[in-house]
């Protein structure tokens, strides 16, 4: 059937290859979801440090958020992969590296969601927190922090989805990840457009699954203003 | 009246910037008293009610509740309270909030149980026996596990009351607490005070409702221009319209409504 006209459409080597990209994708979320546990977990830190620190801190927190905000991720994936273990003694493997420089990159954005989440508690409530008298420890934890979260919860949806699709960029490092996946099937295959086709379906897919779930999770908690 | 009074204010000031809101306020509230405060609006009623405690700093002046000074360490040195000492102090009284202030992501009960937890440190189970008690004293026990988005303006703010009354506090701080409901919700929440009233909780209470002021407050404060204008039981502060100018031109504009 090869006529002049040319490419023929043939998935099969995309099916009998396609363990590649279920492991891959796998793995893309994984990557994405550790990644933003930790993110989370610096950007919340730097947030609270950040209302409530001095000026030296807050010049401290803002270089880290507009550094890695102003360098490609492709760069600081390779200023980590490889820059960093040949600056300073330390050796990882590629999955490592780049969880920590994707936790780096989803931190310095989430500090700017809960910092803007954490301004936006309503006044009333912060009152209303202090008139029962909470100790501010309190009032961050029973009433700022749980507000908080149920505000920044479409930007935190919205994050993790682009931290999903940054995971492709983990190739380049040879992370076996989806898109490294369908890298290694048109090497082998030479299968070009089927393969780049299925995986385009398939983050399209996850990415609108995930999307779905969190838009539930943030109508089950939408905080009234 | 000195040392029966549960909240002796003296000679309060109290400036936003250049303007300056409470001149100097002298106002003493004895237990079991229940005091209204009326006024024009911008004549520093709420102001008034925040700073006693301390969601407002004063700037000059004293706050006493039983004694001891609200924000500052005693009365002379203006040395402010710490932190954790402030909110043992302001867990001594109980506020409700003309926006109701319900904490969104809590439940009826839960918002009833948090200070109870974590500032009174009761046993899970003893809080919400507490809890339970004062959502049917407002008529709430059906809706204990609703959030404050599944209820109406008056049961919210019923849920605020319940909150605040839980706490056992010494004196009750009520900021305009209907002005924000429909006028049909409005009695349900005056009840609601009036029970309270009829209970001996010390109330001092900043209030539109003229007629409610009148009917359930043993004194009534008129304030205006960050000054105490006149003050009485209510019918000797109505009679005083004949010689006090402005309270007759505020009181006027409620003629209407009062009786």
């Amino acid at each position: 059937m090869a006529g002049s006209m040319g490419y023929q459409l043939s998935f099969n080597q995309i099916w009998t290859n396609f363990d590649k990209l279920a492991e891959g994708l796998l793995l893309s979320l994984g990557l994405a979801f550790i990644s933003i546990l930790i993110g989370a977990i610096i950007g919340l830190v730097l947030a609270i440090w950040y209302v409530s620190a001095g000026r030296v801190a807050r010049t401290f927190i803002s270089g880290y958020v507009e550094f890695i905000r102003n360098v490609p991720l492709l760069l600081l994936v390779y200023l980590v992969f490889y820059g960093l273990p040949t600056v300073v003694n330390i050796s990882y493997s590629a999955p490592v590296s780049f969880v920590v420089t994707l936790s780096l990159y989803a931190g310095a954005y989430l500090v700017e969601v809960f910092r803007s989440g954490l301004d936006a508690v309503p006044k009333g409530l912060l009152d209303a927190g202090k008139a029962m008298g909470l100790t501010p420890w309190q009032r961050l934890l029973y009433v700022r922090l749980p507000t908080m979260t149920r505000i920044t919860l479409p930007a935190l949806s919205n994050t993790f989805i682009s931290l999903f699709k940054d995971t492709s960029i983990a190739s380049v490092i040879a992370v076996p990840e989806l898109t490294y996946g369908a890298q290694w099937i048109n090497n082998k295959t030479f299968r070009i457009v089927e393969v780049y086709a299925v995986t385009t379906v398939l983050y399209v897919v996850t990415g609108y699954a995930i999307l779905f779930g969190l838009r539930l999770l943030e109508r089950r908690f939408r905080v009234e203003r | 009246m000195t040392a029966t009074n549960l909240l002796q204010i003296d000679k309060l000031s109290k400036s936003f910037a250049e303007n300056q809101v409470l001149k100097s306020i002298d106002l003493s509230v004895a237990a079991g008293e229940v005091v209204s405060v009326i006024g024009p609006s911008g004549s520093g009623k709420t102001t008034l009610l925040r700073c006693v405690n301390f969601l407002e700093v004063y700037d000059g002046g004293s706050i006493q509740i039983d004694g001891r000074e609200v924000g500052y360490v005693d009365t002379s040195s203006r040395k402010r309270r710490g932190e954790v000492d402030l909110a043992g102090m302001r867990a001594e009284t109980g506020m409700v909030f003309q926006s109701f202030n319900l904490f969104p992501h809590l439940t009826a009960e839960q918002n009833v149980m948090l200070g109870l937890r974590r500032v009174r440190k009761k046993p899970l189970k003893e809080a919400r026996e507490i809890a339970q008690h004062w959502l049917s004293r407002v008529g709430l026990s059906h809706k204990a596990d609703a959030l404050p988005s599944e209820l109406s303006g008056g049961q919210q703010q019923r849920v605020g009351i319940a909150r605040a009354v839980a706490m056992d506090p010494k004196i009750l701080l009520l900021d305009e607490i209907t002005s924000a409901l429909d006028p049909e919700l409005v009695n349900e929440v005056l009840d609601v005070v009036r029970q309270l009233a009829v209970d001996g909780m010390t109330m001092l209470m900043v209030t539109h409702e003229i007629a409610f002021a009148r009917d359930a407050s043993h004194r009534i404060v008129f304030m205006a221009d960050g000054l105490v204008s006149a003050q009485g039981k209510p019918d000797d502060l109505m009679a005083e319209v004949a010689t006090n100018e402005r309270l007759r031109n505020f009181l006027s504009r409620f003629s209407a409504t009062a009786h």
